[in-house]
Parts: C-alpha cells; sequence; structure tokens
C-alpha cells in the first residue's frame, strides 16, 4: 500500500525512524497589538472601502435593521439563523426568509436570492475582513451564492487581526468544517487584468457595524 | 537545448501582443508585491520570510511525524487521507470513488497539483467530466492549453481569444468586453456547480494539528466546488505541510502578498473533514489525497530539499527577467520560471531539458521576493553542475571540456598568457571599432562561432595593461 510504501521512503531520506517524535518546532508567531475600538472601526471601514465593499455604521440594533430594511426593499433576500440577526429584528423582516435547516431548500433559496444575510463571528481591522464559521447558525452558502452578502455584527466582535482571531481559535478545525475568511467582493482578473467583480461569489459586499 | 524549447523561446520573443501583455501583467503584481510588503505597510516582512523558511524547514525534516498527525487529525473530523505516489493512483482512487457512488460530474478548482497530473484528461478518460472553474484556468481548458502562470492562467490571452472560445464552445452570443464575459463564465459555471456530484481542489497548505485544508483564492469558485458538491477530495502535494493552524499567522501575511500584492485573498477557507452535525451545507464525505510524484526523491537531497519550501505564489516569475521576455509556455513543464527551472529537473530529471538550469541571468531577483527564502540561483547553479556530470559521463562535452583545460593551462602560466592576449588582440579589429564576433576568419569558425553567437567583448585596447605598467 502506498501510504507505507511513502511514509517508508519520506523515513529512509531523512534518516528518521517510525514513531520517531519530531524536533521542537520554531515557535508560533502571534503578535496582538493594542488597537482601540474606534481605530479597529476606522481601519476596517478604510480597508474594506479599498476593496470596493462597503460599510455601514448604525448606533443601535435598531437602526441597523433600517439600513438593511431600506438595502432590500423590494429584493428576494435570505437570512441566516444567526441569532443576532434575530436580535436586531432582521430575519422578521419582510421579503426576508430565514430560519431555513434543510440543505437542498438552502440551496434552491441561495441560488435565486438577491441578497444574503449574514451576521458574522468576527471582523478583522487590519485587512477588512470577515470571519465565518459554518455552524447550525451560519451556512456557507448565504454569504456565496446571491449576488449580494450583507454582514451585521456588534462592534465588540472586531478584532485587531488575524493573529487575535487565531489565539482565540488556535484549532478552529475542532469547532467547524469550515472556517473562512472573506475580505472584499468576489473578483478577478483573468481576462487581459481587467478588474471584474462578483465572478462567483458577490460582487457587493456590505459590512453594518452595530453600536 | 532541445529543438522544442528554442523554438517556443522564438515563438514567445516574436510576438509582440503576448510580450506586451506578460510584461505589463507580470509588473502590475509586481509592483503590487513591492507595495504591500513596504516596511511602511509590513514592518516586519523579513523576519516572518525567516520564521516561514525556518518552519517549512523543520516540516520537511520530520515530515513523517506532521503526516500521521495530519492524518490523524482528519480522520478524527470524520475524513478520509489517502496516499498516492503517482497520477495514476490519484486517477484510480477518484475513479473508483467515483464509480462507487454514481458521481459522474466533477467540478474542480485550480490547482497546479493537478496540472502536473494531468487529472482532467485522465478524468475525461475515464467518462467522467471534470470542468475548471477559476475563469483563468476555464478559458486555458477551453482553449486545449496549459496554464501559462501560476496565478495567472490565461494572461497569455485577450478578450478577443475568450470572445472567440466562448462563442466556439458555449454557444453564446460573441461578447468582447470583460465584464460580460465574466458574467457568461458566472452563468454556465453556476449551473456546473449546482449540478456537480463532486467537487476536486488543491491545497495551499495542510495543517497538521489541525487536518485541515487551507485554499486561498479570489473569485469564489474554490468555496463552490469545495462546498457545494456532496464529496470534497483535495489533491495535494505531501510537502503543503505547516505545523499548527496558529502558523497560518506567519503564512497567510506573505502569500497573498507575495503572489497578487494583496493583504489577504479574498476568500480563505480553512476545511477539514465533512460538514458537522447540525451544519446546514458543506460536503458529505470529505478526503485528502496526499501526493509523492517525486517529492521524496527530492526530500532525499539535502542540499536540494528546500526546493520543496515552495508555497506556489508566482513572485519570482513575475520579477524574473527571463519569464518577464520567454512566458510560461516555453518552459517545459507545468512549472514555469524560476521555481520551475529548479523543480522541473528534479521531478523530471535532468535529462528532461538540460538548457533549463542554464536558462537564467542568476540576476537573484527571484531570491530576493522568494517568501520562504529559497536559494534558487545556488540551486540553478548546483543542476548546471549536475548537467555538465552527466555530459561528462555520456561523454556529450568533451570539446568543451579540452578548451576549459587549455583556458586553466593558460590562465595558471603568466608568460603563455601574455602571448595567448597578443594574439588575441591582433586578430581583433581595434582601429575599426567593431567587436570581437565581427571579427573575421579565425575567431569564427567551428565551435568557437556557435560559443561566440551569444557572446561578445570590447574591441582590445592598442597596450595591455601589463605592457603600459612596465613602461610606466
Amino acid at each position: 500500500m502506498s501510504r507505507d510504501h511513502i511514509l517508508h521512503r519520506i523515513r529512509t531520506a531523512l534518516g528518521r525512524s517510525p514513531g520517531q517524535a519530531a524536533a521542537d518546532s520554531p515557535a508560533a508567531r502571534i503578535r496582538i497589538p493594542e488597537v482601540d475600538m474606534e481605530a479597529r472601526i476606522t481601519s476596517f471601514r478604510t480597508r474594506l472601502e479599498e476593496l470596493a465593499g462597503h460599510c455601514h455604521r448604525a448606533a443601535t440594533p435598531e437602526e441597523a435593521r433600517t439600513f438593511v430594511a431600506a438595502a432590500i426593499a423590494g429584493k428576494c433576500a435570505l437570512a441566516s439563523n444567526a441569532p443576532y440577526l434575530a436580535e436586531c429584528g432582521i430575519a422578521a423582516l419582510s421579503g426576508v426568509r430565514s430560519g431555513i435547516t434543510d440543505r437542498a431548500e438552502l440551496r434552491e433559496l441561495c441560488a435565486t436570492a438577491e441578497v444574503g444575510i449574514t451576521s458574522a463571528d468576527y471582523a478583522l481591522a487590519d485587512t477588512g475582513t470577515l470571519v465565518m464559521i459554518s455552524s447550525p447558525r451560519e451556512a456557507r452558502m448565504i454569504s456565496l451564492l446571491p449576488p449580494a452578502h450583507i454582514a451585521v455584527l456588534p462592534r465588540d466582535r472586531i478584532l485587531t487581526g488575524l493573529d487575535e482571531l487565531l489565539a482565540l481559535h488556535p484549532l478552529p478545525s475542532n469547532e467547524t468544517s469550515s472556517m473562512v475568511l472573506i475580505t472584499g467582493p468576489s473578483r478577478t482578473a483573468d481576462i487581459e487584468q481587467i478588474l471584474v467583480r462578483g465572478v462567483h461569489g458577490p460582487g457587493e459586499v456590505t459590512v453594518v457595524i452595530v453600536g | 537545448m532541445s529543438i522544442q524549447f528554442d523554438r517556443k523561446i522564438h515563438q514567445t520573443l516574436e510576438n509582440a501582443n503576448l510580450q506586451l501583455a506578460v510584461y505589463t501583467a507580470t509588473g502590475r503584481l509586481k509592483d503590487g508585491r513591492t507595495q504591500i510588503v513596504s516596511p511602511a505597510e509590513l514592518p516586519d516582512y523579513q523576519e516572518l520570510r525567516t520564521e516561514a523558511h525556518d518552519l517549512k524547514k523543520h516540516v520537511m525534516e520530520n515530515l513523517d511525524h506532521y503526516l500521521e498527525e495530519f492524518e490523524r487529525n482528519v480522520e478524527a473530523h470524520g475524513g478520509h487521507v489517502v496516499y498516492a505516489k503517482d497520477a495514476t493512483e490519484v486517477t484510480d482512487f477518484i475513479v473508483g470513488l467515483a464509480k462507487e457512488r454514481g458521481a459522474r460530474r466533477i467540478v474542480k478548482a485550480k490547482s497546479m497539483t493537478s496540472e502536473e497530473l494531468d487529472l482532467n484528461e485522465r478524468l475525461e478518460h475515464h467518462g467522467l467530466e471534470a470542468v475548471e472553474t477559476d475563469l483563468g484556468e476555464f478559458i486555458v481548458q477551453l482553449a486545449h492549453e496549459r496554464p501559462f502562470h501560476i496565478v495567472g492562467p490565461s494572461l497569455h490571452k485577450t478578450r478577443y481569444d475568450v470572445a472567440e472560445l466562448f462563442t466556439k464552445n458555449l454557444g453564446v452570443e460573441r461578447e468582447e468586453v470583460p465584464e460580460k464575459q465574466t458574467a457568461i463564465a458566472r452563468k454556465v459555471l453556476r449551473q456546473k456547480f449546482l449540478a456537480a456530484d463532486m467537487g476536486i481542489s488543491g491545497a495551499n497548505m495542510l495543517v497538521a494539528d489541525s487536518g485541515a485544508v487551507v485554499l486561498v483564492e479570489n473569485e469564489g469558485n474554490i468555496r463552490l466546488t469545495t462546498s457545494a458538491p456532496k464529496i470534497h477530495i483535495a489533491v495535494a502535494g505531501i510537502e503543503k505541510m505547516i505545523p499548527r493552524a496558529q502558523d497560518l499567522a506567519t503564512f497567510l501575511k506573505l502569500l497573498a502578498r507575495s503572489g497578487t500584492g494583496q493583504r489577504l485573498s479574498v476568500y480563505t477557507s480553512i476545511l477539514s473533514g465533512p460538514r458537522r452535525e447540525g451544519e446546514i451545507d458543506g460536503p458529505d464525505e470529505f478526503y485528502v489525497v496526499l501526493l509523492d510524484n517525486g517529492r521524496t526523491r527530492v526530500l532525499a537531497d539535502r542540499a536540494k530539499r528546500q526546493s520543496l519550501y515552495c508555497l506556489r505564489c508566482g513572485a519570482c516569475l513575475n520579477t524574473c527577467p527571463v519569464y518577464r521576455k520567454i512566458g510560461g509556455h516555453s518552459f517545459p513543464w507545468v512549472y514555469s520560471g524560476p521555481i520551475g527551472a529548479i523543480i522541473t529537473p528534479q521531478f523530471l530529471g535532468i535529462g528532461h531539458e538540460p538548457a533549463l538550469p542554464f536558462a537564467s541571468s542568476l540576476c537573484g531577483a527571484c531570491a530576493e521576493v522568494c517568501p520562504v527564502k529559497i536559494e534558487i540561483p545556488e540551486l540553478l547553479l548546483t543542476l548546471r553542475g549536475e548537467v555538465r556530470k552527466a555530459e561528462t559521463r555520456d561523454r556529450k562535452n568533451l570539446l568543451e571540456k579540452l578548451a576549459f583545460r587549455l583556458f586553466a593551462w593558460i590562465m595558471t602560466h603568466p608568460r603563455l598568457y601574455e602571448m595567448a592576449g597578443r594574439a588575441a588582440a591582433a586578430m581583433a579589429p581595434s582601429e575599426t571599432g567593431g567587436w570581437i564576433r565581427s571579427a573575421p576568419a579565425l575567431m569564427n569558425i567551428g565551435p568557437l562561432r556557435a560559443w561566440l553567437s551569444q557572446r561578445d567583448l570590447p574591441p582590445a585596447p592598442p597596450k595591455s595593461f601589463r605592457e603600459l605598467w612596465r613602461r610606466r
């Protein structure tokens, strides 16, 4: 069997024996800067806008709901099962489908929805990134299939950056089958280096920061 | 140099449109990188490179340990690991699984590893449909060509080429605007994603302590490939391993910056196992195929082992004065540019294209931009030595060896050296200001003619330095 064959070849190449422990690995390099919340929000917004994403600040959950209602007016939208969306009253807005737990139904709806609405587990200030952890609350497809994605999250979920995320979740795969970092709208430049947004994923990304 | 290598280089050099396309595209990527790794942007860039190098070195030296750890963790999360020694074993596994599950339609995410295996052709041979879903790869697949660049597979194609390919293959109205062409591809491929039985991806990294596959992209096709079908198979070289998820803090900061000049790519997916209890979507089955295909042979060579540290970011291509002139298709295998020049001879044998390690000016730009600090110029020199050694073994370079022995003898005997210098000066027409190559007769014959066809010297001065020194 190739497994044993390949492992044997590797051990021969390295002069190691089966079960031999690894030498000490260089330490992981995690550096978390101190950045106050207002600076994080400013940085997040700047980075996202550089990538042609949109960022909106809402003082209260009610304001976030009003913003989202206006943004999706007349469109067919699908919201994730994130408790925060329910808390803000967004899942209950008219024209919004929510509470889907069946894969086939979810796919069907995602394929036709014009807007996908999610929360986000975190946002990363230094890159303008959303962190999506797949769970019963957040499906993978809602932030992926519809042409527009709106994410609503409270400000205390904005981390300084990747290092802080990995400090909080050193083993993401123990919690989820999929952790995805989203940094701006889907894009390509494969034809003559011309930037085109929305090639497979959403061409429009809007982040609503509450508080 | 093989005739094919020579011909492809000349074809590229003579194609003015292609020259401009390659120069502009690589220039843009190169400038993007320079700006985004500058001290103002990333003050600890050099430390990150050193860290990445040290981590890769450590993993390679303990690779069996990390592979086993990775395997345990994938299985703990409900996935499966398959080892494959070559393309046939990868194909057999995928075809076997497809038969068992009744799967026929496959969507593929861009992967250099699967290019290396000619996976699409092999799957098609077994009656499976394998569609590339990255826009550039999709275009290249329609044209039945190889990717031109590691991160920009279709950068040699114009919008008119794309219009031609789309109307011919997709049955759509002719469209020459890239935005609209992209929309066509989105529509066509969206149907493929939703109908696919199986998704095949590569992996940018494999994380040992998490049993995770990390995938980096801008379009979203990889997310769709790995999330929409019921089966996800990741095919990855064994060298893609990193020890811990926390090491992503090092590698992700370098990868997109080096490759495309972005702080992070649009999507980074960290995937492990099938969808968990309660998760609404994601695959039901998750496999990682760990591929050897020559990698263990490279691992055994201490001096050249570092070739396996490569992250496939493409930075060395964008900065290479040779790649920027001769382009990706001149190279004899799927891996092009400086990294292609060092791994192709090691994977396929130096006899595959003996001229390859010599197709470099050894300027060192590649080593300067490499995020994991692979010493590419040193490796090229080592490989040149190996090519020459093989030639000596096959008695192919007797004349050249003789010439260099003669040269060494002259250089170590001062009086002979002076005589030879005078003789050479006499043959070169210094008064006319001509260069040695334009010298008639004696210098331009036989093997010397071939040698001089690529080299030249300024005319000899009337008096040599030694003469001037004596008469001072």
